[in-house]
């Protein structure tokens, strides 16, 4: 490995060390964690040797909590306690939750409009929930390699909005995890899917989850992944299959009512073991001991399929928009691969065979294909495979825009678009003498504000007075790799500057993820002290190999005296290590060694283009 | 040395003029991505990350634009002193404008997916002519001044494609 094979004697402990990086796929029904292990990605089991966590979690009196299968367990016991599905509900406000009085939770709204479900141990947001489920395969994967985790590439719907992602990345940060990255998991299924089979061409990922559906059409070629367009609808997936059945089967047994929590749960899981067994079987019984009365009935294939048509019409009226927008035919699709257990059922095989005119690919399991690519993507990111060929050019999947008069959106970045990518669009006042203008985000496809989702409110004050239409505000929006928001506005005569990084109505602020950090640990005021130290430290090694290996590579770039400067502050950073017991000096000196090394890199970076260019000429010619 | 500087056509070392080779700058593209993209620094530290992502976004600005046509064409009269300036110039010629209504009322009376696909094509064709008139005066005339007439042509036609595409989307 590259970066460590320059570091000075004595100062890394093994040479050979890898970094443990890992890929976690955060899914609706189940979690999986996975890492390239001698070459190879692979998930890794638990102590009972199952790859598989439900994610389900349940708060019990106390402290204590369950997570996984024994979660699973006490569901029907205790039904209010245990939390299923709640990826359903990140980065979502109550009135987003449709199906609200079939679940059995209690659900409650924070101020800023924040869902939480109550528990015996007091609201829970869905970002805490989520991190309990990340926690528990970060502790998986530091057992199994028995060391720290460098950092984690987790993996979201396609179809996931801006809120959604950061409320993704806000729970990974709870659990402790390093995030490398953010990535769709189509993005990660086709990866594992491309390497596997040397594929070159035009594929679509068709990927049906328990809470999520995603399409995304992909063009790989030479280890490049590059997303021509994603569709699908966040709030579809194997979980409105067995309502929809539930439903269907109750319906063929009329008196009988759904009232307490307990015979929601126990519905719900009569519904889905049904559904299973219709994948192999032409019929199954659907068996439950409701409060009002036993439900027992026979259903067929044929009543799922007719009880769910409406849904599978939905994904492939979601897979024909994506088409259209990558602008390409059916006949165009070399291959469709199928991702996520719930592609398993026979109609969704049979509606993508039928609409494609092709059999699908179903040669990967569905349920580990996302954690096996993510895993690929974390191994090269955190720099274990410097001859990693692999590069994803991925999009945003919905249009992000801004609140103009009259409650219209205008549209700043269109859907589809390759990021990271930085747009900007002038907009003016519409009084005389408006010092101020008020910033409303929005996400979506719609005309109207009010069916968009809202994503942030910001203010620019102290623009000079101006005659209406005379100031000249400009506002960029910069989408990052991980696919995050933030939003500049500027007003140009003046200079008057403001800007925000989208923290979505629903996520969660920086300080209340300090607060949260802080209470976990529970600790005394010396262990945070501690703790601080020890991130620092490892902040300080990290910029320090980083700066060896870029002088390593391109260190010919550098003049005598501006080699020496930075030698210099790499000693310093170097001593503070060993010595330094605050914190805050530590940072200090690790900022002062990535201040210095700036211009470095700027030219490093000039450099790589111009070779690109150049290896590009020879090529061509 | 290239610098974030740069126009486009220079970033992407491609001839400055219209006619371009897809292929050649989707090559490019990739292989400037491959250098420049924040997933190669996410191991390094904040300022090699944040000069990757500021590279990367201009990176993927100019491909965004010579790679389509009309902003290609609008872009290059503006390097060469004919910016568009689509928001405070809308005079066409009448000839022009005619034949826009012509294609609205067709548009509103059409309901039959056949129709507005004719309609479609009509369009398209317009919009081939279009395209290779701007390509005569950027590349052989030199004459950018004229070409802006053209490019704002242009976006009449692409606004009305997207109508004729929407009521087609509602038919079927």
């Amino acid at each position: 490995m590259a970066l460590l094979q320059i570091s000075e004697p004595g100062q890394s402990p093994d040479p050979h060390q890898r970094r443990i990086a890992v890929g976690i796929d955060l899914g609706t029904t189940h979690s999986l964690v996975a890492s390239v292990r001698n070459g190879v990605s692979e998930c890794l089991p638990d102590d009972d040797g199952r790859v598989i966590l439900p994610s389900v979690v349940r708060f019990m009196p106390g402290q204590g909590r369950q997570i996984g299968f024994d979660a699973v367990h006490s569901a029907a016991a205790d039904p209010v306690n245990t939390i299923a599905s709640v990826k359903r509900f990140m980065g979502r406000g109550l009135n987003d939750i449709a199906d609200r009085s079939k679940l059995p939770y209690e659900f409650t709204a924070s101020e800023q409009g924040m869902l939480s479900i109550q528990t015996v141990q007091g609201p829970k947001s869905p970002v805490e929930v989520s991190a309990e489920i990340l926690a528990t395969l970060r502790y998986r994967a530091e057992d199994t390699f028995n060391d720290d985790l460098y950092g984690a590439v987790i993996t979201v719907p396609a179809y996931f909005d801006d809120a959604q992602r950061q409320a993704t990345k806000d729970a990974a940060q709870l659990a402790g995890l390093n995030v490398l990255r953010l990535i769709n998991e189509p993005t990660a299924a086709a990866i594992a899917y491309g390497l596997d089979n040397a594929s070159e061409g035009v594929y679509a990922v068709f990927d049906l989850g328990g809470g999520t559906f995603d399409i995304s059409i992909l063009r790989l070629t030479q280890g490049v992944f590059e997303v021509l367009s994603t569709g699908g609808d966040s709030a579809l997936g194997g979980d409105d299959y067995d309502q929809a059945l539930a439903d269907a089967a109750l319906a063929k047994q009329p008196g009988l009512q759904v009232v307490t929590a307990e015979d929601k749960t126990l519905l719900k899981a009569a519904a889905r073991a049904a559904k299973e067994a219709l994948t192999s079987k032409d019929t199954s019984s659907l068996t439950v001991a409701l409060s009002t009365g036993p439900l027992s009935v026979q259903v067929s294939r044929t009543d799922f399929e007719q009880a769910t048509q409406a849904l599978t019409a939905r994904c492939i009226t979601a897979v024909r928009k994506a088409l259209r927008d990558a602008k390409l035919a059916k006949d165009d699709v070399q291959g469709v691969v199928m991702v996520g257990g719930s592609t398993r059922m026979p109609q969704i095989q049979q509606a993508v065979a039928d609409f494609f005119g092709q059999a699908p690919l179903n040669n990967l399991n569905p349920d580990e294909v996302v954690a096996l690519g993510a895993a690929i993507q974390a191994n090269q990111l955190a720099g274990n495979n410097a001859a990693g060929e692999l590069l994803l050019l991925d999009v945003i999947p919905l249009s992000l825009g801004i609140e103009t008069m009259g409650g219209l959106v205008e549209r700043i970045i269109p859907r589809n678009q390759t990021i990271p990518t930085a747009m900007a669009q002038d907009f003016t006042t519409y009084q005389d003498g408006q010092t101020a203008l008020a910033l409303h985000v929005v996400q979506g496809e719609r005309d109207l504000v009010q069916d968009c989702r809202s994503l942030a409110r910001f203010e620019l004050r102290g623009i000079p007075p101006m005659a209406a239409g005379a100031a000249r505000i400009r506002v960029t929006f910069t989408v990052d790799a991980d696919g995050l928001l933030s939003v500049g506005a500027k007003e140009q005569i003046s200079g008057v500057e403001a800007r925000i990084d989208v923290k979505p109505s629903y996520g969660l602020s920086d300080e209340q993820i300090a607060t949260m950090l802080q209470e976990s640990f529970t600790t005394a005021q010396a262990d945070m002290k501690a703790r601080a130290l020890v991130e620092a430290r490892v902040d300080a090694d990290r910029m320090l190999l980083a700066t060896r290996s870029a002088l390593n590579a391109d260190g010919q770039l550098l003049q005598a005296n501006e080699r020496s400067a930075i030698d210099a502050l790499m000693a310093t950073l170097q001593t503070a290590v060993q010595t330094e017991q605050d914190a805050k000096a530590l940072e200090d000196c690790t900022q002062a060694l990535a201040k210095g090394t700036e211009a470095f890199a700027a030219e490093r970076m000039n450099h790589s283009i111009q070779k690109a260019l150049a290896g590009q000429n020879i090529q061509t010619l | 040395m290239i610098s974030l500087q740069a126009n486009d056509f220079e970033l992407f070392d491609v001839p400055v003029q219209f006619a371009q080779d897809r292929a050649q700058l989707d090559a490019r593209w990739k292989a400037l991505q491959r250098e420049a993209h924040p997933d190669r620094f996410a191991a390094e530290g904040a300022a090699a990350q944040r000069i990757a992502m500021q590279w990367s976004v201009r990176i993927n600005e100019a491909y965004q634009r010579l790679k389509d046509p009309l902003k290609r064409a609008a872009y290059l009269c503006e390097l060469q002193g004919a910016p568009v300036q689509a928001e405070n110039n809308t005079a066409m010629p009448a000839v022009f404008l005619m034949q826009q209504m012509e294609w609205r009322e067709n548009l509103e009376d059409t309901d039959s997916a056949q129709g507005l696909e004719a309609l479609a094509n009509e369009v398209a064709a317009e919009q081939r002519r279009v395209l290779q008139e701007l390509a005569r005066l950027l590349d052989e005339s030199k004459d950018p001044a004229q070409a802006v007439g053209q490019v704002r042509a242009l976006m009449f036609i692409e606004r009305f494609t997207q109508e004729v595409d929407a009521k087609l989307d509602r038919l079927t």
